[in-house]
């Protein structure tokens, strides 16, 4: 890392832990409505289904607040809770009790149209099995989110961001033809296409190798700190879950631990 | 805008990968079927438009039994008519040793009045138009009945006792009935060659035809004037009478037809609604995916049904086109039914051609994209999320509103709408339950013959649902098939030989009573038993219980026609052999009853009689009245001559009548009749033998047109079957990749696919031959009163072509999916 990069990077991570610590004090003191700094909030959120067994809790009165251009990773066991989590912030589910704003709008108190509509403006999603559409070409499948705004530069506005996952040589070979780690970049492109100010990933490279992995997780996190999205993450890999300023690990649909990295850090220093 | 761009990509693409295929293929056989039917229907719907005129050969028609009075042409020449005259009747022409019984149209001068005769010079050859009529000595045949006769152009044929010879082929008269020509062919000559025939005699069966046309004020104030002045059995027809009547004969037809057609429609539709899922299914994760970017319910809406929209209206154009085609196929089959030249079809089945498929996909497929735009988006994070189940009634309701729909627009009657409705839902409940009970029956039957058998009986069986859909839509296709091929000629056969081995086999009349004796000992001459000869008078009812009688005071269309027509009556000392008293009782001689009837018993209900009724006819003028004192079962098919009114001897016997009787002669004594035809020519010999041949013909020319309409329901029963395997394509590439790893050969794989697809086929088979022999046991038992035999070629046939159809077509679209790399497939699911 350059010099002028670490010193960025000590900077947004300075930035992030200053708000995180904000946004703790404020939770703290059921003030966080009336703060706009954070990008994502969710209020005392729960989420039960009902299913053969009886009514099953999956999430319980979690509440959190994300400050705009944090990173952060969601961690925790197998059904522990954090895709359900990641879907209702993300406004893709419904949670049973609780609210939550997505860029200053509460999408829990939108239908299932209007959370679409606020999705398009400010979410980007990658995934782990890449959702790409296998019957349209890299280029057209990048193309997606803006043709579904209405933009009339879909073209030229993917083929850019094609080139800067570096795949503008395949822009027109479909799915199918691409590797998995072709694949996730292809999705990257289509995640950041619109610039949205969030990006929830869920398990990026849960179907890549280590070295296909590695080379996503970068750019990823190149592309986040480019756009300056916040960015929520679902992930198994501690490797990767490190990377971003901000573990909230979740166990039985409970947060039992949201802290920064620069806490954990000086933990471990003394 | 933007639901629109996406629809256009995404059926550019699906078109691409064949995806779209089998719906595509399901909505243009149902378009081809409907409006193939359409077009036609349409062509013998214009005659009536286009020659409403030409039906009757003149603006107004008088018809009479009697010979018409002169002072009715007077009459109309007198108001600057012009005129025709037709005498008519049935007789047996002959060609050396041949005789062919046929319509004899005597036509004068100047016939027809309206429209134009058509005539060729060869046989089937196509007619040009002709001003002119037979001259003096000449006639002019059908092509059909001089092939009959085995004759040509220029043959001289004997009518009665006239020598003619054949000039012209005649190819089309205007008069020519419904279009639905009567059974004899039609001989046309010169009405002043009738005498010399001598076929009409006193009490011969002749219709007179007087044919009136002009400017419509003039014929208008001559129908007036006529009807003040004609007898009451002549008969006014003009145009507005004779449209209605046409109009509702071609209109039934023409709905049964298109009944016909909706079976191919409502198979098509199934497939439609299965492809319809699978297309929906398919784009689960798409839809979610675009939910997550932000696309709304609606819009994912209105990208699938624009997208299937686009697909419906192509398939309309192409399907149309079709059809356009197609109905030449049913013109062609129909060409001896349906004579004469048809207009070219109108445009208006386009219409259905383009609502039909419309109808179809908001009926059968509209529940799925429904389904498929309520997907949570929460599954692009958890594949395992369905969107939520839709409600019975918005599946069946959609569907039964779009057949209903459908019905409607083609029939135009609510009523005749709820009874199929009504029958197409028991009839499918009834088909899917005997479907459900073949397809376990298999469960017992997997056995040890093999691993691909075992595999193959066990698909079917696994894939319950999918796998009775199929067994009902090629079933149906098979039963309908099998019903018109094999039962019916059956039956009809069935009913030949179930008469009497010496049933009378001719019918002869127009018997005088002084030709009895001479006839009788010709019959003795020729060794032929001498019959009985029973008298007949031609009346008509006048009045009963003094109340006069008029045809449109009933409801009862036999009673209508009974009134309306003059009947033929008798008189009978004893009970005639086949009838039965049913109420009241038989004279004896001397009862001094005085003059009674025995009234046969459905014409006694139609009429509303009872027993102490009055009945007064009509019999040339001189009325003559008689008490009803019993009524009488009559047994029909006796072939012997039968009759509705029969009375007690002395009232009829001093009216001037003619005789008839029925006798047998055998196939080796054949030659007897043309001694006989030459020796009597003016009575008329109808030959049972020569009718039942030329029912069968109408028959075989009616069903080969159905069979026709129903090869789309086999079509569409294709289609079906590809849909059930489109909707388990990736389930099977999938098995086969897992058998093909296990260490099974392709060949093994492929034989267990044969063996689903052709125990599939014979299961359609057996049900099939089920429903075509139950079919032809209801119409032997109920119709016909014959005892019903089952035939085991229907069973066999119905297995065998069941087999060959279902196993070839499903092993050849399935084989596809064999001939993936088991280790690419595999990895392609591990993926997912």
């Amino acid at each position: 890392m350059t010099g002028s990069a670490g010193v960025a990077a000590g900077l947004v991570l300075a930035i992030g832990k200053i708000k995180t610590a904000i946004a703790i004090q404020f939770m703290n003191q059921d003030l966080i409505s009336t703060v706009s700094a954070f990008v994502l909030r969710a209020e005392d959120v729960s989420k039960q289904v009902t299913s053969p067994e009886g009514t099953l809790t999956i999430l319980s009165d979690v509440s959190l607040a994300i400050p705009a251009g944090e990173t952060v990773a969601l961690v925790g066991a197998s059904g522990a809770g954090k895709s359900t989590l990641l879907a209702i912030l993300a406004g893709l589910d419904e949670p049973s009790s609780g609210r939550v704003w997505l860029n200053g709008t509460e999408i829990t108190a939108l239908d299932e149209d209007g959370r679409a509509a606020a999705r398009s403006r400010h979410v980007g999603f990658v995934f782990q099995s890449f959702h790409l559409v296998p019957s349209l070409t890299a280029i057209e499948n990048v193309m997606l989110p803006l043709e579904l705004l209405g933009n009339r530069h879909a073209h030229a506005q993917a083929l850019e961001v094609l080139e800067k996952v570096g795949l503008a040589a395949r822009a027109r070979h479909y799915p199918r033809q691409l590797s998995g780690g072709e694949q996730q970049r292809v999705a990257i492109a289509r995640a950041f296409v619109t610039r949205p100010p969030i990006l929830f990933a869920d398990e990026p490279t849960g179907n890549l190798d280590a070295a296909t992995g590695e080379r996503i997780i970068k750019l990823l996190f190149d592309l986040n700190m480019e756009t300056r999205a916040t960015l929520v993450l679902v992930t198994h890999d501690q490797e990767l879950a490190a990377r971003c300023q901000r573990i909230v690990r979740i166990d039985a649909g409970r947060i039992t631990e949201a802290d920064t990295q620069g806490f954990t850090r000086e933990r471990r220093v003394r | 805008m933007t639901a629109l761009r996406f629809a256009w990509q995404n059926l550019f693409r699906e078109w691409k990968s064949g995806e779209h295929a089998v719906l595509t293929l399901a909505l243009v056989i149902s378009v081809t079927a409907l409006t193939a039917v359409g077009f036609f229907t349409s062509r013998v719907g214009r005659i009536m438009e286009e020659h409403a005129g030409e039906l009757i050969a003149a603006d107004l028609r008088l018809e009479s039994p009697q010979p018409l009075a002169e002072k009715y042409f007077q009459l109309a020449q007198a108001r600057g008519l012009k005129t025709a005259r037709i005498e008519s009747f049935p007789s047996v022409v002959l060609y050396g040793e041949n005789s062919v019984l046929s319509a004899i149209r005597a036509v004068s001068a100047g016939y027809p009045l309206r429209g134009r005769l058509k005539v060729a010079d060869t046989l089937f050859g196509v007619g040009n138009p002709t001003d002119a009529v037979p001259a003096h000595g000449e006639v002019w045949a059908e092509s059909r009945l001089l092939a009959r006769l085995g004759a040509t152009l220029g043959a001289t044929l004997d009518v009665g006792r006239a020598t003619l010879k054949v000039t012209r082929i005649l190819d089309y008269r205007p008069d020519q009935g419904s279009q639905f020509v009567d059974l004899a062919p039609t001989l046309l000559i010169n009405i002043d060659d009738v005498p010399a025939t001598q076929l009409i005699q006193p009490g011969s069966r002749v219709s007179y035809v007087g044919l009136f046309a002009g400017a419509p004020a003039d014929v208008q104030d001559f129908k007036q004037a006529l009807a003040a002045v004609k007898a009451r059995s002549e008969r006014l027809v003009d145009i507005a009478d004779a449209s209605p009547q046409f109009r509702k004969s071609m209109d039934r037809a023409g709905r049964f037809i298109n009944l016909t057609a909706m079976v191919s429609v409502l198979l098509a539709a199934i497939a439609v609604a299965m492809a319809a899922r699978r297309y929906a299914a398919r784009r689960f994760d798409i839809v979610a995916l675009m939910k997550s970017m932000g696309a709304s319910q609606r819009l994912v809406l209105n990208i699938s049904m624009l997208e299937l929209l686009l697909l419906g209206l192509a398939a309309s154009v192409v399907g149309t086109a079709l059809g356009y085609i197609a109905q030449a196929g049913i013109a062609f089959l129909l060409k001896d039914l349906v004579r004469g030249d048809l207009p070219s079809p109108s445009f208006a089945p386009a219409v259905l051609g383009l609502l039909a498929p419309l109808a179809v996909l908001v009926g059968f497929a509209l529940p799925p994209l429904l389904q498929l735009s309520r997907v949570p988006p929460a599954r692009v994070l958890r594949r395992n999320i369905e969107p939520p189940p839709l409600r019975y009634i918005v599946v069946y309701g959609a569907a039964m509103l779009a057949v209903g729909g459908m019905l409607l627009y083609m029939v135009r009657d609510l009523r005749l709408v709820g009874y199929v409705l009504v029958g197409v839902v028991g009839s499918v409940i009834v088909l899917y339950a005997a479907g459900w009970l073949l397809v376990k029956s298999l469960g017992g039957l997997r056995g040890s013959v093999g691993v691909a058998w075992r595999y193959g009986m066990a698909n079917v069986v696994r894939r319950g649902r999918e796998s009775i859909v199929q067994v009902v839509a090629f079933g149906l296709g098979l039963m309908v098939l099998l019903h018109l091929t094999v039962v019916r000629h059956d039956l009809l056969d069935d009913w030949r030989n179930g008469l009497p081995e010496h049933a009378p086999n001719q019918f002869l009349i127009n018997i005088r009573p002084e030709q009895v004796p001479e006839l009788s000992t010709f019959f003795t001459a020729n060794h032929i038993a001498v019959p009985i000869f029973v008298p007949m008078v031609r009346a008509r009812l006048a009045d009963i219980n003094g109340e006069p009688v008029q045809g449109h005071t009933y409801t009862d269309d036999r009673a209508k026609n009974f009134v309306d027509r003059e009947a033929n009556l008798t008189w009978s000392r004893n009970l005639p052999e086949g009838n039965k008293i049913a109420s009241g009782s038989w004279w004896r001689d001397g009862d001094g009853g005085g003059a009674r009837v025995s009234v046969e018993n459905g014409i006694a209900t139609a009429l509303g009689l009872k027993l102490g009724d009055r009945l007064t006819y009509d019999v040339a003028g001189i009325p003559v009245t008689a008490t009803v004192t019993s009524t009488r079962e009559v047994e029909w098919d006796s072939f012997k001559p039968n009759f509705f009114m029969v009375f007690s001897p002395g009232v009829l016997d001093s009216v001037t009548g003619t005789y008839i009787t029925s006798v047998h002669i055998d196939s080796e004594q054949r030659a007897v009749l043309t001694n006989f035809y030459k020796r009597f020519p003016e009575i008329t010999a109808i030959d049972i033998d020569a009718i039942i041949q030329q029912v069968r013909g109408v028959m075989d020319d009616a069903s080969r047109a159905v069979q026709y309409v129903f090869l789309f329901a086999i079509l569409a029963g294709i289609t079906v079957l590809l849909a059930a395997i489109q909707s388990t394509r990736d389930e099977r590439r999938y098995e086969s990749a897992m058998l093909r790893t296990l260490g099974a050969s392709r060949s093994i794989v492929l034989q267990g696919v044969a063996t689903e697809f052709t125990v599939l086929g014979v299961l359609a088979g057996t049900l099939a031959a089920t429903g075509a022999s139950l079919a032809g046991y209801f119409f032997a038992t109920h119709m016909l009163d014959l005892k019903y035999h089952p035939d085991l070629v229907v069973w066999l046939l119905g297995w065998i072509s069941g087999a060959l159809l279902v196993g070839t077509a499903g092993t050849l679209a399935t084989r596809s999916v064999v001939n993936h790399p088991p280790a690419a497939i595999l990895k392609e699911a591990a993926s997912d």
